[in-house]
């Protein structure tokens, strides 16, 4: 293992530089950004969607002033497209060439040199020699037996590639991986990884979130939107609302100049905010003082 | 497994270390998986967390051990048992010497402290009207530390709490909210809202301060809890008391011993988990590599190596979608089983091809059409319990006759390609067991199986004929717990 200075000096610098990159970490998060550095390990953010769980390791980037290197999963993502290639047309190139000048061994060891190797996101952040941040995102949509690329990374942060010997990291990379929880992570990559579990925010911390990234919320607005949030959030729903959701129509209300929610303005404008027609007529219901029939609401 | 005790044997030089590995040893008892890597990362994670924040402890502890959402609140339950009465401020005050408060420590640990603040000191001396008063007034301000006060000062009267005695926690409880009379709390405060309010409260107003309250007595609730437990532990020491607030995880709560609560966080569990079990199979489904060679599509692909095959191409096996049909006992005792399964299986019915279903007591009835074209499966389970005409004689499991009924109306839809899930625990209250109805529909169909929710040991004691009718079925499954039901479902596609 490569020693290497630590990022943060104590958990509340950690909460505190968050803070000032607008991300409002709770004592949860910040804690366990603060051990990964320490302990050297990747991080598993597991939790609803839209919960801040991808801009958790973008503005840990941020603060740590490294380069974010994101790897997005999909199904059917494999070693060719996470950890490295060989660049065949230029190999073949490299093979013309030559013509019958050079001998077998000398074509051989030249062609299978880093000069042909293209990286994808996994070797690049670990041969970077600039401090970087590893972003793996949506590790539940590949399918189990790809995890297996990930395990030596971010177990030993280093990548063997047979032709070439093994690659080991330069700097110790903070790795993020995040999940929506879609499928159960196998135990070895769980073993490898702290865990950080994101839920909807409390009251409070969902009111300052409101009022820290929406330009030109007054308190009150802030405090009234966390409020009816949080109501809906209690409804047994498809779909809760998601922070993200919860910005989107504290702006919305905000271009339309509102300063007091009413039931209609809430009822009016809940397509920000709900994604299902089954769940805004449920909301309709429970708030409205008398019903509205539900075609008048979408705007 | 020896359980090393935390408090009286910690190893002498690392007090520590001692006690979380005691620690890690209880959360294995409560069943979570707790690895050796795991437990050396906590270890030395707690190494790097100055140890008196509390929070950032207890943090550093679970993003290292717990690697499972739903397995939180267990640990949360013994962290609190096993550092509830670590440090001077969780000391347990009797009567008026609730100790000197001092600000500063307060500020460094939020959340914490005890009785502080207004009031701490001589809350003994105050008739219950004033009590009830000042939580009254705690309530509407939202006042943290005084709630926590009188959270403590209620314990030590309402509980009646006795060293030694053989009583659980949700006694005192019990005991200690009903003295505080919580319910119509919510009213008085509501009233008051109401009263304050410059206009009459809309609809929407009256629901966010509602909820508002409702959160704060759910707060006071917990504070409550968590009194009760310190006492509890300094009464009967760590190990006893982790003892008795083990409860099994989600997945394997029994269905028929379920208590209100544990319902209740079954019905959430199930559906992360059938969503989990969808994208799997449907993921399965795609995913299956023994196909045979695709030479059309091979050839096709050779022609950018200038003829060469150099990519072959396999064809994705498609297996066929079985058709699913379930015969589910809805009586008293197999209810919630019966409804797990149906929601189960209609969350997953884009596996199948088709999926009926059927439920009985002695009568039977088709609930199919309950389940058609409506999207929140939960409100359908909920009907068929409401609705369906399955009754014939005395509403006593009489499983020969339903087959009977089955039999002469669906039997000619039972075709080869159908699959049968029979549910139920095969207690027949000794009528006849018409078991040759199976014997005919295991012919007809491609398989029947049999989902029992009771343990294996109790099948074939009293009017249980699971074995007479197992039989005729290609297999008879124990399913108690969600772990199991998964499992069935996940091997059926």
């Amino acid at each position: 293992m490569i020693e290497q200075p630590p990022r943060f000096s104590d958990l509340e610098s950690v909460r505190n530089s968050l803070a000032d990159v607008n991300y409002l970490a709770d004592d949860g998060i910040a804690g366990v950004v603060y051990l990964a550095d320490r302990l050297g390990k990747p991080v598993l953010v597991e939790g609803p969607a839209g919960t801040g769980k991808t801009q958790l390791a973008k503005s840990v980037a941020e603060i740590a002033g490294a380069r974010l290197i994101r790897l997005q999963c999909y199904e059917g993502l494999d070693e060719s497209k996470a950890l490295y290639e060989w660049n065949y047309k230029k190999q073949l190139l490299r093979i013309q060439t030559e013509g019958d000048g050079a001998s077998w061994n000398e074509v051989e060891d030249d062609l299978f040199s880093e000069e042909f190797l293209l990286t994808r996101p996994l070797l690049e952040a670990i041969r970077s020699d600039d401090p970087v941040v590893l972003l793996i995102d949506e590790v539940d949509r590949v399918e189990v037996e790809t995890e297996a690329l990930l395990l030596e990374i971010l177990s030993e942060y280093q990548v063997s590639i047979p032709e070439l010997g093994t690659v080991e990291a330069r700097q110790i990379p903070l790795v993020f991986l995040t999940s929506n929880g879609t499928r159960e992570l196998s135990e070895a990559l769980k073993r490898r990884c702290l865990y950080l579990y994101i839920d909807y925010p409390d009251l409070e911390r969902e009111r300052e979130i409101v009022s820290m990234k929406v330009p030109g919320v007054d308190e009150n607005l802030a405090d009234q939107v966390a409020r009816i949030v949080r109501s809906i959030r209690q409804l047994d729903l498809k779909k809760n609302p998601s922070v993200s959701e919860t910005l989107d129509w504290a702006r919305t209300l905000v271009l339309l100049g509102i300063e007091q929610i009413d039931a209609k303005t809430a009822i009016d404008t809940a397509n920000v905010l709900l994604k299902y027609r089954t769940d805004i007529e449920k909301v309709v219901k429970e708030f409205a003082d008398n019903p509205v029939e539900l075609t008048a609401t979408d705007t | 497994m020896t359980v090393t005790d935390p408090i009286t044997a910690p190893s002498s030089d690392q007090p520590l270390l001692g006690l979380v590995s005691g620690f890690i040893i209880e959360l294995r008892n409560a069943g979570l998986p707790v690895s050796l890597t795991e437990n050396l990362d906590a270890m030395e994670a707690v190494t790097h967390i100055p140890i008196e924040d509390r929070e950032a402890f207890k943090y550093a502890l679970g993003a290292t051990l717990v690697k499972n959402h739903s397995h939180w609140r267990a640990f949360e339950v013994v962290f609190e048992v096993y550092f509830s009465l670590r440090g001077p401020e969780y000391e347990i005050v009797d009567g008026a010497a609730s100790g000197d408060p001092s600000d500063d420590e307060d500020a460094t640990m939020p959340g914490e402290g005890q009785a502080q603040g207004g009031g701490g000191g001589g809350m003994s001396a105050l008739t219950p009207e004033q009590l009830a008063e000042m939580l009254f007034r705690a309530l509407m301000n939202g006042d943290e530390a005084m709630l926590r006060a009188l959270a403590r000062q209620a314990v030590m009267r309402f509980a009646g709490m006795e060293p030694g005695r053989p009583v659980g926690g949700t006694y005192y409880l019990y005991r200690t909210l009903r003295n505080l009379e919580l319910d119509e709390m919510l009213d008085r405060l509501m009233e008051a809202a109401r009263a304050d309010a410059p206009a009459n409260l809309t609809q929407l107003e009256e629901r966010l301060e509602r909820d508002e309250f409702s959160d704060r007595l759910d707060r006071l609730k917990l504070e409550i809890e968590a009194e009760i437990r310190r006492r509890l532990v300094a009464d009967r020491g760590v190990e006893a008391m982790a003892r008795t607030l083990r409860k099994p995880l989600p997945e394997d709560v029994d269905f028929m011993h379920a208590s209100r609560e544990e319902m209740v966080n079954l019905k959430k569990a199930i559906y992360p988990l059938t969503r989990k079990l969808a994208v799997r199979l449907a993921r399965k489904r795609r995913h299956g590599r023994k196909g045979p060679l695709d030479f059309r599509n091979t050839m096709r692909h050779s022609l950018s190596y200038g003829g060469v095959p150099a990519e072959p191409k396999f064809k994705f096996p498609r297996p066929a979608k079985p058709e699913i049909m379930v015969v589910a006992d809805i009586s008293g005792s197999v209810a919630a089983f019966a409804r797990f399964t149906l929601h189960l299986v209609y969350a997953l019915s884009g596996q199948f091809s088709k999926v009926r279903s059927f439920v009985f007591i002695d009568g039977l009835d088709e609930v199919t059409g309950f389940f058609e074209g409506v999207e929140d499966i939960g409100h359908a389970v909920h009907r068929v319990n409401m609705e369906a005409d399955v009754v014939w004689v005395d509403g006593h499991s009489d499983y020969g006759h339903a087959f009977g009924v089955f039999w002469e109306r669906y039997g000619k839809d039972v075709g080869p390609k159908t699959t049968v899930l029979i549910l139920g625990d095969a207690r027949n209250n000794y009528h006849a067991s018409q078991s040759w109805i199976l014997k005919e529909l295991q012919h007809r169909s491609r398989k029947v199986f049999w989902l029992n929710p009771e343990p294996k040991a109790y099948w074939d004691t009293g009017d249980s004929i699971v074995g007479e009718y197992g039989t005729w079925c290609d297999g008879v499954h124990e399913v108690r717990n969600l772990r199991q039901l998964e499992g069935f479902v996940e091997n059926l596609v």
